[in-house]
Parts: C-alpha cells; sequence; structure tokens
C-alpha cells in the first residue's frame, strides 16, 4: 500500500470543497448565535428607548411607588399595577404550591411507570392549552363562583376579581410546575431512596426526610419559574380580573395587573407622548423580573443537572 | 521500518497527567498491542494517535507524533485527512444513526472515494459505492449476514454485527493504520473470535495498534507489545521477547498476574 | 407505628386529592368548552366569514381566524425553524466553545421566558418605527420571536442528548464538524427537534398578546402580507368580551375549534414521533 502524504501537497477538489464548507457552516452557525444575541439585546434597548421619556420626567420613585394613574393629567403612578401583578401572582403561587408539590410527590415517588406516563400525557395537554381558554373557562366557571362565595362573605363583588384571577392563573401554572418537580424528583438517584428504606423507613419517611431534602432547590426553582410564568401571562388574567386601577383591599376587590394594562391601552396612545413610555416602562418592568427569576431558577437546575451527571 | 513515532509524548486531562513522557517507535504491518492495567493511559494514547482527544474538554498534549514522518501536531494539519489515514475502531460500537449501507458508505463519500462522487486520488480506482459497499461488508466478514438487509436501520443490528460494522466503516476509508479500543470488550466470545481472525487477515496490509486489558489476546495477536503502568511507558518490543524474557520487574509481575 | 401509618395513609389520600384536581380541571376545561362550544358549531361557522350584523348575532363564521391563525402559525413557524435549528446545531461546543454557547442558552433563556405581551409592545414599537400597520406579516415577525426561544432551547436539549460517543465516531472516520452535524447529530436528534417545532407551533397559535397589536383584526381574510389578519385567540378574546349572548357563545366555538387543533397537532405529534425515531441508536 501507497503511503499518502497528509500535507505539503495541494488538496484535492473534494478536500478543498469539504474545508469550504466547513467554514460556511461554521461562520453561519456562529453567525446565528451572534444574531440571537443581538435579537436579545435589540429587545432590551428597544424598550429602555422607549421607556427613556418617562424615566427621564418622573422620578423613578414616583413611578414606582404613586397611586395616581391619571394618563390625562400627565401623572404615571404604576403602584396599582405593580401590586396588583404581585397580588394576583402571590395568591395563584399560594394555591398551586401544595397541590403541585403533593401531586409530583405522588407521580414521582408512588406511581407506577404506565400511570406516570398517562399522568404526563394530561399534564402536557394541560400545559399546551391557549391562555384565551383559560380565561374563556375563567369566565364561565371561576367568575360566577367568585361571586357566590363573596355573596357569602358578605364582601360585594362581581366575581371580576383578584381571587378569580389568581385562581384561573393557578390552573394555568399547575401542569407547568408539576412537569418540571417530577423531573427534579426523578432526579434524586435511586441509592438515596434505597438507603432510607433499608434502614426501615416507610415510603412516606423516606421522601419527607430524604427525597424532599435532596430535591429541595430543585423544587424551589420549579416554583421560581411557575411564578416567572404566571408574573407575565397576559389574557387569562385580563379576563377575569377586573382592571380597576386601584389598590385592591381584600381578594374580592378587581385588581390591574400590568400585563393587562399594556394590552388594555397600548396601540391608542401615540397622542398622549408620556402614556406611551409610561406603557414600555411596565413592559420593561415586566421583562427584568422575569429574566431575573427565570434565570435564578434556570441556573439552579442546570447546577443540579450537572451535578447528577 | 516504522510507521509511528512518539516522541516525548505528554497528556493530562485538567490538572490530572495521564500520560508522561511517552517515547515509542511502532512498526510497520504488524499488530501492535497496547496492554496494561485498568487506568494506565492505553486508551489516551491510542487516542492521541488520530487526534481523537483533541474532542475532550480541558486536555493538553505535549510532545510530538509523527506518522510516516509527518507530524501530527504541528500547525495547520487538518485532522480530518489525519483520521482518514488513521481510522479508529471504539469499545462500543455506536453505529451511526443510519441504515447499514449508509454506515458504510458515508466515510467514502465525505472522501470521494467512489466513482458517482467525481475525482480523490489521480490513480485511485474509481469504484461504484454499492460495489464499495460490499467490498468492505466482505472484508469485516459481514456481508452474508446483512446483504438482504442493507437499507434497515444499523442499530437494529446485533452487537456483535454492530462492532463488525464498526471494522467495515473503518476499512471503507482506505486507511493506513487501524486504532482498535479493547475492540472485543463488548462482545460475545464468538463475535470476538470472529473479529480477531478479521485482523490477522488485516495486518497484511495495515498496521493495526490494538489496546487490549486481556493479556491472553495481546499474547494470540500481538506481534509488538507496547506495556504502560500508571501513566508510564514500562517496555515495548517484539511478543516473543516481551513474553519470554521480560526486563522490567513490572512487566514480569503483570505477566504472571500478579498486578492487574 | 400506628402514627407513621396514619401519617402517610392521610398525606397520600392529600396527593390523590391533588392529583384529582388537576385531572378534573383538564376534564373540566374540555367539558366546559365542548358542551358550550358544540351549542353553536355548524359549518358555516367554519367555512364563512363574517357577515354584515355577524357582532349582533347574525349570520356569519369565523372562517377569517381560522385561516388567519393558520397563515400566522405556518409563516412563525418556518421562520423560527429556520432559525433555531441552526441556533440549536451551533450550541454544540464544537462551535464556538463551551463559554459563547453557555451565554447564548442564557439569553435564550430569558427571552423564553418574556411575557408574550412584552413582545406584543415591543413588535409594535418596531412596526412603528418602520411605517407597517398592524398585518400578517407583523404578526409573523412578532410570533417567530415569541417561538425563536422555545423552539432553539428544546432543540438544543434534544441535541445535547446525542451521546459524545456517536459524534466521536463519525470524527473517527474523518467527518469535519458540518458532516458529524448534519449526518449523524441531526438524524439521532430528530424526534427531539420535531417535539420542539410542535412545542413552539402550540405555543404560537394560541397565543393572543403578542399580536393584539401587530397583527390587528380583520374579518376578510388576507390576500397580501400587509393585510390585517384575524386569530383565533382573538376571535376567542373579543367575542367573549360582547354583550350579545349569541356572540358570546360563538367564543366558546371559536375555543373548541383552538383547541381541537391544539390537540390534534400533539396526536398527529406523538405519532410521527415514531417514524422519525427509525434510525434512532440507543
Amino acid at each position: 500500500m501507497k503511503e499518502t502524504q497528509m500535507k505539503d501537497r495541494l488538496p484535492s477538489r473534494q478536500l478543498r470543497k469539504r474545508r469550504l464548507q466547513e467554514w460556511l457552516g461554521v461562520v453561519a452557525g456562529r453567525g446565528v448565535l451572534i444574531v440571537v444575541n443581538v435579537l436579545a439585546l435589540g429587545i432590551f434597548c428597544g424598550l429602555l428607548w422607549k421607556a427613556g421619556p418617562i424615566l427621564q420626567a418622573i422620578p423613578l420613585c414616583d413611578l414606582l411607588f404613586s397611586s395616581d394613574w391619571h394618563p390625562l393629567k400627565n401623572s404615571f403612578g404604576l403602584f396599582p399595577f405593580i401590586v396588583g401583578t404581585l397580588a394576583v401572582t402571590g395568591l395563584a403561587m399560594l394555591m398551586a404550591i401544595p397541590v403541585c408539590l403533593l401531586a409530583s410527590v405522588y407521580l414521582a415517588e408512588y406511581a407506577g411507570r404506565r400511570f406516570r406516563e398517562l399522568a404526563r400525557l394530561v399534564i402536557d395537554i394541560l400545559a399546551g392549552i391557549p391562555s384565551v381558554i383559560y380565561g374563556l373557562c375563567g369566565i364561565l366557571v371561576i367568575v360566577p363562583f367568585v361571586a357566590w362565595l363573596g355573596d357569602r362573605a358578605g364582601a360585594a363583588t362581581t366575581g371580576y376579581s383578584l381571587l378569580a384571577g389568581g385562581l384561573v392563573l393557578a390552573v394555568m401554572v399547575i401542569p407547568f410546575i408539576i412537569s418540571i418537580s417530577v423531573e427534579v424528583l426523578r432526579m434524586v438517584p435511586d441509592p438515596v431512596r434505597e438507603s432510607a428504606l433499608a434502614l426501615g423507613a416507610t415510603r412516606w419517611e423516606t421522601v419527607k426526610y430524604v427525597v424532599l431534602r435532596k430535591a429541595k432547590r430543585g423544587l424551589l426553582a420549579a416554583v421560581v419559574l411557575g411564578f416567572a410564568r404566571a408574573f407575565g401571562e397576559t389574557m387569562a388574567v385580563l379576563m377575569v380580573v377586573g382592571n380597576v386601577a386601584e389598590v385592591p383591599a381584600s381578594v374580592f376587590d378587581p385588581a390591574y395587573p400590568l400585563p393587562a394594562l399594556i394590552a388594555n391601552n397600548y396601540g391608542e396612545v401615540m397622542s398622549i407622548p408620556l402614556y406611551d413610555a409610561a406603557l414600555m416602562t411596565a413592559a420593561l418592568i415586566l421583562m427584568l423580573v422575569v429574566a431575573f427569576f427565570s434565570l435564578t431558577a434556570h441556573y439552579t437546575l442546570m447546577r443540579i443537572g450537572a451535578a447528577n451527571e | 521500518m516504522s510507521k509511528i513515532e512518539v516522541k516525548s509524548l505528554s497528556v493530562s486531562f485538567g490538572s490530572h497527567q495521564v500520560l508522561r513522557d511517552i517515547n515509542l517507535t511502532i512498526p510497520d504491518r504488524q499488530i501492535v498491542a497496547i496492554i496494561g492495567p485498568s487506568g494506565c493511559g492505553k486508551t489516551t494514547l491510542l487516542k492521541s494517535l488520530n487526534r481523537l482527544l483533541d474532542l475532550n474538554e480541558d486536555v493538553s498534549v505535549a510532545g510530538d507524533i509523527f506518522v510516516d514522518g509527518e507530524n501530527i501536531y504541528a500547525p495547520g494539519m487538518d485532522v480530518t485527512v489525519l483520521r482518514k489515514k488513521v481510522g479508529f475502531l471504539p469499545q462500543r460500537p455506536y453505529p451511526l444513526p443510519m441504515s447499514i449501507f449508509q454506515n458504510v458508505a458515508f466515510g467514502p463519500r465525505i472522501h470521494g472515494l467512489d466513482a458517482s462522487r467525481g475525482a480523490s486520488d489521480e490513480k485511485a480506482e474509481k469504484k461504484d459505492m454499492s460495489a464499495l459497499v460490499e467490498h468492505y461488508l466482505r472484508l469485516a466478514g459481514l456481508w452474508e449476514e446483512v446483504k438482504d438487509r442493507l437499507h434497515a436501520p444499523a442499530a437494529k443490528l446485533s452487537i456483535g454485527q454492530q462492532q463488525r460494522l464498526a471494522l467495515a466503516r473503518v476499512l471503507s476509508i482506505e486507511p493506513e493504520v487501524i486504532l482498535a479500543d479493547e475492540p472485543t470488550s463488548a462482545l460475545d466470545p464468538i463475535s470476538a473470535k470472529l473479529v480477531e481472525t478479521q485482523f490477522r487477515i488485516l495486518k497484511k496490509d495495515y498496521t493495526i495498534i490494538l489496546v487490549t486489558h486481556i493479556l491472553r489476546q495481546a499474547r494470540r495477536l500481538g506481534d509488538y507489545i507496547v506495556f504502560l503502568y500508571m501513566g508510564d511507558l514500562v517496555e515495548h518490543e517484539p511478543a516473543a521477547q516481551f513474553f519470554s524474557s521480560p526486563r522490567d520487574e513490572k512487566t514480569r509481575a503483570y505477566i504472571n498476574g500478579e498486578i492487574s | 407505628m400506628k402514627s407513621r401509618k396514619r401519617e402517610e395513609v392521610f398525606f397520600k389520600a392529600l396527593m390523590m386529592a391533588s392529583l384529582t384536581l388537576v385531572f378534573l380541571a383538564l376534564t373540566g376545561i374540555v367539558a366546559v368548552i365542548a358542551a358550550k362550544g358544540l351549542s353553536s358549531l355548524n359549518l358555516a361557522m367554519i367555512l364563512e366569514t363574517p357577515k354584515g350584523g355577524y357582532y349582533l348575532g347574525k349570520e356569519g363564521g369565523i372562517a377569517n381566524a381560522i385561516i388567519g391563525s393558520l397563515y400566522l402559525v405556518a409563516g412563525a413557524t418556518v421562520l423560527s425553524l429556520l432559525i433555531s435549528l441552526p441556533v440549536a446545531l451551533a450550541l454544540q461546543k464544537e462551535y464556538l466553545g463551551k463559554r459563547f454557547a453557555d451565554i447564548t442558552r442564557l439569553v435564550l433563556d430569558i427571552l423564553w421566558g418574556t411575557p408574550s405581551i412584552v413582545y406584543g409592545a415591543f413588535g409594535f414599537v418596531v412596526m412603528v418605527l418602520l411605517g407597517l400597520r398592524a398585518s400578517l406579516l407583523g404578526g409573523i415577525i412578532v410570533l417567530t420571536l415569541l417561538m425563536i426561544p422555545i423552539m432553539a432551547r428544546a432543540m438544543d436539549e434534544a441535541v445535547r442528548l446525542v451521546p459524545f460517543e456517536l459524534k466521536e465516531m463519525a470524527y473517527a472516520i474523518g467527518a469535519n464538524r458540518i458532516e458529524t452535524t448534519l449526518a449523524v447529530v441531526l438524524k439521532q436528534a430528530l424526534p427531539g427537534i420535531f417535539t420542539g417545532v410542535i412545542l413552539a407551533f402550540g405555543r404560537g397559535i394560541g397565543d393572543a398578546a403578542s399580536i393584539l397589536f401587530t397583527a390587528g383584526y380583520t374579518d376578510e381574510i388576507p390576500t397580501s402580507l400587509l393585510d390585517p389578519v384575524a386569530s383565533l385567540p382573538l376571535a376567542v378574546f373579543f367575542q367573549s368580551g360582547t354583550p350579545v349572548p349569541e356572540v358570546q357563545a360563538r367564543a366558546f366555538t371559536a375555543a373548541l375549534i383552538l383547541l381541537f387543533i391544539v390537540l390534534v397537532v400533539n396526536i398527529i405529534a406523538r405519532l410521527l414521533g415514531w417514524r422519525f425515531s427509525r434510525n434512532i441508536v440507543r
């Protein structure tokens, strides 16, 4: 067999073609990555740029903590909306977390494989249902239910309220949180369980003292991701929450979250210069808060994933 | 005549040094068996010979390796050309995610070795792709078993068949050296014997470098033995000499099964 | 011993209850939408566009929204596939090194979490800047922005699951990065890539907030990219907000059609997943 020299010879046509092809591919690959990063930066800068006028005109403190919302009189206090968002999201999380934890522990620790697959299917479907459909069901079922509940509690309410928004949002984020939590729990290695069971612990004691403790941070990350998801949810909440620009005093009062504020008013505000900027500030707040929470959560999950490899 | 020359090769992963100052000459057209206890750097040495090591993260390689007098760690070396010349047979034979036919055809196609893709080498005989595939499947001793289902997914083959498919894949790129990383360790005894038989046939035309942890396999196949211990090259010499009169104390202990 | 047992039984009951609640939510939603939506469902709803007086409860259908949604999502799916697939493949560490890839993943995660209303507002700003009206094109672009991070990250996960040894096999016979990626990684990750497309499609077709200002709403079926376009989620939203009961009922019909599309696409995806996994190496 003849020895082929690998260098110091003109590369064949095939080899030149391949080198060109690889070079083009790698350049294109780097190109799209750069495009994506620039895109993200562009979105952030665009929001910042459009929010600029109001950030210069009104001190940030007033913008965030004033309850005075009268766009026509040039007063833009975002406080009721920020409180509205936090309240609706918080309420939803309060209701969703116990259900999610219990359901995911069952699916990850007790359920058989086939049942778990079936449940995963149901949860996937639930997570894929468009948010307007949740909102529509909310109008039909949850709003009257809350009105009835308010009646019993002696609170005057139409049903379009913080509580209704929270309930709809809870139903929406539950499948999302469960699917991540089950994954997190399944990541706890089996030997950990076996060592506890071998000591004579019951299944529940194993879960309580060993599995949950091991999975604590991952579960927290799942909840934080759910929170971030709920925080920016627009349509479903908008449809049932009442949309009144005041700080709600009870769960039966209407609220007005930031996303709803943008959705209801954007597009018609070009006539009032600062109004536009105020809504952009709202969008910027949403993006920053959600970015912060999803980043911490993803980092935690990534670290856990890396530790388990 | 020497095919490969390794000169003061050191390899480390991060801060962990795996190979220390290896100097080695590998003869042409023989079966060279690299032996030694597990974790002694056998696979690392093997993968450094066609720069598959480059794919690992934070690996650092010092020293030079010459194949036919060319330094493969020289800047500007095209690793795809190197790897075409120095083929690699893995421990666990992952088939590529395509049909049996495509598995064998992939290499010739990318390197332009078949007639349909036009010129590759001036004098190389140009063959039709299906003739090529048949030729290499026969050479690997797999043709009779798969000739009726060439277009079935390669993943459906048994593990022994997959290893011979991997052999066909390596042969299909017309290498001059074949690196084999414990090629029989995942196989049943019958498939292992088949592969060993192929190796004996192939050494007429190829330089085969075989990593093995089975001493008896090294005895059966090896013409030249390289003994590594904890990252150091202890001995390398023709097999007869190695087994009959080892020079080093460690070698003697290893051959006698006192260390493993 | 007894109290230990009792605690377990108690918590197990709670777990079952929670799970039942989740299942009930799904069946409840499907049942409500189906029951209310079927009552106004007829051929005209699917085949006709709104006639005069439709929004007062008279004749017509929501073909404009069905076709509009399909246009929007088809366009956005193709566009985001064209961007997301190269992104996911380029995130392999052979291309740019781990650090830059990880930064890009981080950025994609931020984009992934960004609420769709923010995309809507941003898209609107850009369109005003370019002098575009609310249109099919605007809607497609904003939906594409929304879908890219979902698709790219899902595909990235699939690509990362390709065993390193498998890539090594391709490199070992002298394949370069592009050849390895196209011949091995792409084939092995195909089912996961497909799942990513479906996931993004589902999010895209159901999203209302992002296209609220950017796609507009019209009773016509668009004939050019610059025409405004109706969509199913917005059909649900707008019709549910009217005081006319017949129109409200039609919101449920629109929701039913939307739900139907989402479910059918999901089922088809699961069935097709088998076909794509033919050559997969395990």
